[in-house]
């Protein structure tokens, strides 16, 4: 059966995809966060996944208003990149994974999710830009992905214990699904951030760092907010935090921290990283 | 604020719920398709014939020309999808932010600094 390694969870801001472009990670804005990724890559380097299962939201590139799915799952054999209108360059598609991505569907919808199956799915900034930090370069990608988008765009949104469950039964399909694969699990987005209203450039440290804590021990605490309690105490855009919680709801096993960094600001947002280890994988054996 | 008729107690934050998705469904199918270049150029080129395309609202309409973000945001306007608008005009969600707040684009990035602190 297939090994879920661990799980990253990262933000994906888009001004990071133009700090990218221009060389900028080593300015003094930029340099603590991009410090926070090389550790990431050194642990991906020992882990050695094959495909990515990555819980994101999609920002109004793949889907719009006119059908706006509560959870979305990628069946695809590739993802492509586009532009989103900012005039970031566009990366280069991603393989998919069909046979996990149907192994996936199958079992959430005998789970009772009623998700919406894609085969084809434009990827944006939100999974886009963390590949770009976890495999620098431009190069073609070293691993497969399946997509889970979330809604977070349009209200009501799913909650925070949903997506925790969403995330277990993910996780439960990807460990009985027939393959040698050593899985990651990415989820992206948050941490607190507000980019409309009056208190645009909300942002809340105690929040996040708590959150960041109790992702580690004691994930279920954060499945007690409501979706509408994460807009109040993370910002309107803070509810990007379901995508961390579905993260960890699929990650099985005894789970160690390996790496965490937090910034504030990366543009409008509390920039987070949290890489967590299911100690209950093998290493690969050593070629 | 929002262009929703609930109260959602959360001072200062626009919850774009069913009613605002009603209401600004044309505005925001427009911001939508400035993800293309080609469209993007379109509305640059003829913004009164771009807008009657999309079939704006009075409202939508005037909040277009005034380049107001929080007008746009009473007319139904999704933030994600604004956020492609100001895109056309090399404005970053810091901008945004800024306008919004009354404050100036530096005042803002400090603020975002101390909130990190």
């Amino acid at each position: 059966m297939a090994t879920i390694v661990g799980t990253i969870m990262t933000s994906h801001v888009p001004a990071i995809g133009g700090a990218i472009a221009k060389g900028r990670q080593s300015d003094p804005y930029w340099k603590p966060f991009f410090d926070g990724y090389p550790p990431v890559r050194a642990w991906l380097d020992r882990v050695k996944p094959d495909v990515a299962v990555a819980f994101f939201q999609d920002h109004g590139l793949n889907f719009f208003l006119d059908k706006l799915p509560t959870f979305a799952v990628g069946a695809a054999p590739e993802y492509p990149n586009a532009d989103e209108g900012w005039g970031i360059p566009t990366l280069k598609p991603v393989k998919g994974d069909p046979a996990l991505s149907w192994h996936i569907i199958n079992t959430l919808v005998a789970d009772e999710f009623d998700i919406t199956m894609c085969q084809q799915m434009q990827i944006d900034h939100a999974l886009s830009l963390p590949l770009a930090l976890l495999w620098p370069g431009g190069g073609d990608w070293p691993i497969r992905v399946v997509p889970i988008t979330m809604n977070h765009v349009q209200h009501p949104l799913p909650s925070p214990k949903r997506s925790w469950k969403l995330g277990e039964s993910v996780g439960r399909a990807v460990q009985s699904w027939d393959s040698d694969a050593r899985v990651l699990v990415l989820g992206t987005g948050g941490l607190s951030h507000q980019l409309d209203g009056e208190r645009a450039g909300f942002i809340n440290k105690p929040f996040d760092l708590m959150c960041m804590d109790a992702l580690v021990n004691d994930p279920q605490k954060l499945t007690r907010y409501s979706a509408l309690d994460l807009v109040r105490e993370a910002g309107a855009q803070g509810t990007e935090l379901m995508a961390w919680i579905a993260a960890r709801g699929a990650t099985p096993g005894r789970v160690t921290k390996v790496h965490s960094n937090y910034h504030v600001p990366i543009s409008n947002t509390a920039a987070g990283l949290l890489v967590l280890q299911n100690e209950d994988a093998a290493l690969p054996k050593a070629a | 604020m929002g262009a929703g008729k609930k109260d959602y107690g959360i001072p200062g934050t626009p919850i774009f719920d069913g009613d605002a998705a009603q209401k600004g469904y044309a505005l925001n199918a427009m911001c939508y398709s400035f993800n293309s270049a080609e469209n993007r150029e379109a509305f640059k080129r003829d913004e009164d014939a771009y807008c009657a395309k999309f079939g704006l609202s009075p409202e939508q309409r005037a909040a277009i020309a005034n380049r107001n973000v929080q007008q746009l945001i009473a007319a139904g306007g999704n933030i994600y999808y604004l956020a492609k608008f100001a895109g056309i005009f090399g404005l970053d969600v810091q901008d945004v932010g800024a306008q919004q707040t009354g404050m100036t684009k530096e005042a803002f990035k400090a603020k975002l600094v101390e909130a990190g602190r």
